[in-house]
C-alpha cells in the first residue's frame, strides 16, 4: 500500500458516503480507482472497416500480458455498452498507452461505433486485462500461431513484445485474410518477417477471382509447417476455425499443445418466446413461457429471488442477466445484454437464459 | 375520503393505457441528452460541495461562513433530492452506468440506501395511501389523515412534527428500521436491531464527517465550521421535509381503504396514484430543488422515469387527468405548507368524522 493510498482511505472519511475518487474524477476521469477508466488517444485506421484505438489507460490500470483481452465500456446514446477486445499492443509500451484493434461487423452496432465514430478524447471504460491466451514465462524454443482475420489482434501483442525483446524464437504464422489488403497489420506482418529470419509468415487469401472463397483448413497445415505437431501453437479466428483446430489436434493426440482464444458474440440471439432459464448460483432450471415473469419462474423453481412490488416500479428484484435475451412483458420489447441488470418481475424469457442467482 | 375515483373498469384501463403510452414515449427517447442531465448535475452538486468546504476554511470571516453554508447546503439539498431519491429509484439505471445506479448508490443521508429503497420504492410506491399499509401515511407518528384514529399522543404533534422537520434525516433513518412493527410483533427483532445497527454505523460516519472532521481539519475555524455543517443539514432536513409533506399531506390528497383497492387492475393503480398525491406549482429552481418531486403526482405514475421528464408529462398527464374527470391537486408552495401545518394542527385533535366512502357516487 503506497502512501497515497493510505491518504486517500484517509481522505474517505471525509468524502463518506462517496469515495475520494469520485471527486478526483471530476478532475480528470483517468484519476478515480473506482471505475477504470481510459482516454483515447488516436484512432488508426488499419484496413478496410478496421482501426486501431490508442488508449491512455487510467489509475489503477494493470499491465496486460501479450495475448490478453480487456473489457471496454463505450457510451452510446447515454447508455454504456461492454465489449472484450484483445490489446493489439505490446505490453510495456514506454508511452504508457495500449492499442485495441477493432474489425466493424456487419450487423455489429458498437464495433461499427469503435471504429468510425470514437474520437480522440472521448473517455471509455476499462476493465483489467483478463484471459490465458499468452505465452508462457520461460519461452519455448519453436512456435506456431493460426490466425484469421482479427484473430491476429492477440498475435500481434505477442509478435511486437518478442520483437521489441530483440530476439524472435521460432515462430511460424499462419495467417487467413480475404485478399493481401484486408491482412490486418499486413505491412508490420511482412517487416517482421523480412526483419527476423527466424520469423516465418504464411498469408492465407480466402478470395480467388471468379471463384469460390478458399477457406484455410488445418489439413493445410502439414504442408505449410511440417513440424505443426511439435510446436505449441496459439490459434484465434472464428468458431469454424476454433472447431477444425481442436478436432485436428485432438485427432493427432496433442491436443495439450493447442490454445485457442474465441471472440464470443456480445449479444444472445434472443427472438424467441419462453426457453430454458437456467439460475447460474442456485443450480436451478426450468423451462418458461414467453409471458411468465421470470420472477415467477424463479420462485416455481424453488430459487431465493429479491422482489418487492411485483410490478416494474421498484427496483428491488433486479438480477444479472448472465446470457440470453429477455422481453419486457409490458411492453414487448426485447432487450439483454450480457452482465445486464434486468428486473425480473417484468422480464420474461426470449429464448434461453442465464440468471446470476 | 371525501369522494372516491368515479372510473368504470373499463375507464380505468383506458386510462392506464393512455399512461402506458406517455411512458413508451418518454422511453422511445430517452438518450444522451438525458444522461448528460444527470451527469451535469452530479457535477455542479459535487463542484458545490467541494467549492462550500473549502470556502468554510475561512469561515472565521462572516462572509465566507455564509458562502460556504449556502453551497453546502444547495450541495445536500441536490444530492438527496435530484440526485439520491431519483438514482435510488432506479431512474438512471439505464445508463448502465455501475456508479450511477440503484443497485451502488449511497447518499449523504442518515438512512442506508438499501433499507431506504425497501420502504420507499417498494412499500410506499406500491401501497401508496393506502391505510394500514402505506407506512408514510404520518411516517408512524403523525395522524395526517382524518382516517387515523385518534390518540392523545397527536395532541403535541405539531410541536414534535417542527422538531421533526430540523433532525427529518435522522427520523427517517428509524423510520426505515420499522421499530413499530418489531414492537407489534410482524417483525423479528433481531432483524430490526441488526437493521439498527447498519444504520447506525452509516449514520456515525456522517456525523464525523459533519461534526468531528471537517472542524478539526479547520483548525482555529473549528466551531464555525461545525455550526456551519449543522446549519447545512438541519436546512436541507427543513427543506425535504416541506417538499416530502406537499406530495401526499395536503388537502385533496386521498387515502384508500385495503378494501377499496381489492382486485385493483394497473389502470385503478395509476388512478390511486392521481388521487393520493399533490404538485408544487413554481419555477424550474422549485423543481430542480425537489429533485422534480414538485411533480409528485408524474413521479407516482413513473418512479423510475428520469425525473428531467416529469416536466415536459405533467400537461399530458393532466389533459388526461381532465379528460377522465380525476381530480389533479396542485398549488404554490407556501400554500401546499400552510394547508398540511394546518391539517397536522387540526389532525392533532379529535375528528373531523372522515367523509364515509360513498359507493353511490362512484
Amino acid at each position: 500500500m503506497t502512501v497515497g493510498r493510505i491518504l486517500l482511505d484517509a481522505a474517505a472519511s471525509l468524502t463518506t458516503p462517496l469515495l475520494p475518487d469520485d471527486y478526483l474524477g471530476l478532475i480528470d476521469p483517468l484519476w478515480s480507482r473506482r471505475g477504470l477508466r481510459g482516454r483515447v488517444e488516436a484512432v488508426r485506421r488499419e484496413a478496410a472497416g478496421v482501426a486501431t484505438l490508442v488508449i491512455r489507460p487510467g489509475a489503477g490500470w494493470n499491465e496486460h500480458r501479450a495475448g490478453q483481452y480487456v473489457r471496454i465500456g463505450v457510451n452510446v446514446d447515454g447508455v454504456w455498452h461492454w465489449r472484450p477486445y484483445s490489446v493489439s499492443s505490446a505490453p510495456r509500451d514506454p508511452g504508457g498507452v495500449i492499442s485495441i484493434t477493432v474489425k466493424a461487423l456487419p450487423d455489429g452496432k458498437l464495433s461499427g461505433r469503435l471504429v468510425e465514430g470514437v474520437p480522440p478524447g472521448a473517455i471509455v471504460r476499462l476493465e483489467k486485462p483478463r484471459g490465458c491466451f499468452v505465452l508462457p514465462q520461460v519461452l519455448p524454443p519453436r512456435l506456431l500461431f493460426v490466425t484469421a482475420g482479427s484473430g491476429i489482434t492477440p498475435v500481434m501483442s505477442m509478435l511486437r513484445g518478442l520483437a521489441q525483446g530483440g530476439e524472435m524464437p521460432d515462430a511460424v504464422v499462419v495467417h487467413s485474410a480475404p485478399t493481401r489488403d484486408d491482412v490486418i497489420f499486413g505491412t508490420e506482418l511482412r517487416e517482421l518477417a523480412a526483419r527476423f529470419p527466424t520469423l516465418r509468415l504464411h498469408e492465407h487469401h480466402t478470395r480467388v477471382p471468379g471463384g469460390p472463397a478458399r477457406r484455410l483448413t488445418m489439413a493445410a497445415l502439414p504442408a505449410i509447417c511440417p513440424d505443426w505437431a511439435e510446436r505449441p501453437a496459439w490459434v484465434c479466428g472464428p468458431p469454424g476455425m476454433l472447431a477444425d483446430a481442436e478436432a485436428w489436434w485432438r485427432r493427432a493426440g496433442v491436443a495439450d499443445h493447442l490454445r485457442v482464444e474465441r471472440f464470443r458474440p456480445a449479444e444472445a440471439p434472443g427472438g424467441g418466446t419462453g426457453g430454458r432459464v437456467r439460475f447460474a448460483r442456485s443450480g436451478r432450471q426450468a423451462q418458461a413461457g414467453g409471458n411468465t415473469s421470470l420472477l415467477a419462474v424463479g420462485e416455481d423453481a424453488g430459487v431465493l429471488m429479491p422482489s418487492g412490488c411485483r410490478m416494474g416500479i421498484c427496483h428491488s428484484c433486479l438480477a444479472q442477466l448472465t446470457s440470453g435475451r429477455v422481453r419486457d412483458l409490458r411492453t414487448g420489447r426485447e432487450h439483454g445484454a450480457q452482465g445486464e441488470l434486468v428486473q425480473t418481475c417484468v422480464s420474461g424469457a426470449a429464448g434461453d437464459v442465464e440468471i446470476d442467482l | 375520503m371525501a369522494r372516491r375515483t368515479a372510473l368504470t373498469a373499463a375507464e380505468a384501463d383506458e386510462f392506464g393505457r393512455a399512461l402506458d403510452q406517455l411512458r413508451e414515449e418518454v422511453l422511445a427517447g430517452r438518450g444522451e441528452g438525458d444522461a448528460r442531465y444527470i451527469r451535469r448535475v452530479i457535477a455542479v452538486q459535487r463542484g458545490l460541495e467541494m467549492g462550500g468546504r473549502v470556502v468554510l476554511f475561512a469561515s472565521l470571516l462572516p462572509p465566507a461562513w455564509l458562502a460556504g453554508t449556502t453551497m453546502l447546503a444547495t450541495a445536500k439539498i441536490l444530492e438527496n433530492m435530484e440526485i439520491g431519491h431519483n438514482v435510488l429509484h432506479g431512474q438512471w439505471d439505464w445508463m448502465c452506468d455501475p456508479e450511477i445506479h440503484s443497485t451502488t448508490w449511497e447518499w449523504d443521508s442518515a438512512s442506508p440506501a438499501a433499507q431506504w429503497k425497501h420502504s420507499h420504492n417498494y412499500v410506499h410506491h406500491t401501497y401508496t395511501n393506502i391505510l394500514g399499509k402505506d407506512r408514510d401515511i404520518g411516517y408512524s407518528l403523525l395522524r395526517v389523515k382524518s382516517e387515523q384514529r385518534w390518540h392523545p399522543a397527536y395532541l403535541a404533534q405539531p410541536l414534535y412534527n417542527l422538531a421533526l422537520a430540523a433532525v427529518f434525516e435522522w427520523g427517517i433513518a428509524l423510520y426505515d428500521t420499522e421499530i413499530e412493527r418489531a414492537w407489534r410483533g410482524e417483525k423479528s427483532w433481531g432483524q430490526t436491531w441488526a437493521q439498527l445497527q447498519v444504520s447506525l454505523r452509516k449514520a456515525g460516519r456522517q456525523a464525523v464527517k459533519d461534526y468531528v472532521a471537517f472542524p478539526l481539519l479547520a483548525g482555529p475555524a473549528f466551531l464555525p465550521v461545525l455550526f456551519a455543517n449543522l446549519t447545512a443539514n438541519v436546512t436541507r432536513n427543513v427543506w425535504a421535509h416541506t417538499i416530502i409533506f406537499c406530495g401526499h399531506f395536503p388537502e385533496g390528497a386521498e387515502a384508500f381503504t385495503e378494501e377499496q383497492v381489492e382486485g385493483e387492475t394497473r389502470g385503478g393503480w395509476y388512478a390511486r396514484q392521481v388521487l393520493g398525491s399533490a404538485n408544487i406549482d413554481g419555477p424550474a429552481l422549485l423543481h430542480l430543488m425537489s429533485g422534480n418531486l414538485s411533480f409528485q403526482i408524474e413521479h407516482h405514475l413513473f418512479p423510475d422515469l428520469p425525473s428531467n421528464r416529469y416536466a415536459q408529462l405533467a400537461p399530458q398527464v393532466r389533459a388526461l387527468c381532465e379528460r377522465f374527470g380525476l381530480p389533479y391537486t396542485t398549488g404554490g408552495l407556501l400554500r401546499q405548507t400552510a394547508n398540511v401545518w394546518k391539517r397536522v394542527i387540526r389532525l392533532s385533535l379529535p375528528g373531523p368524522a372522515p367523509a364515509v366512502a360513498d359507493s353511490a357516487t362512484s
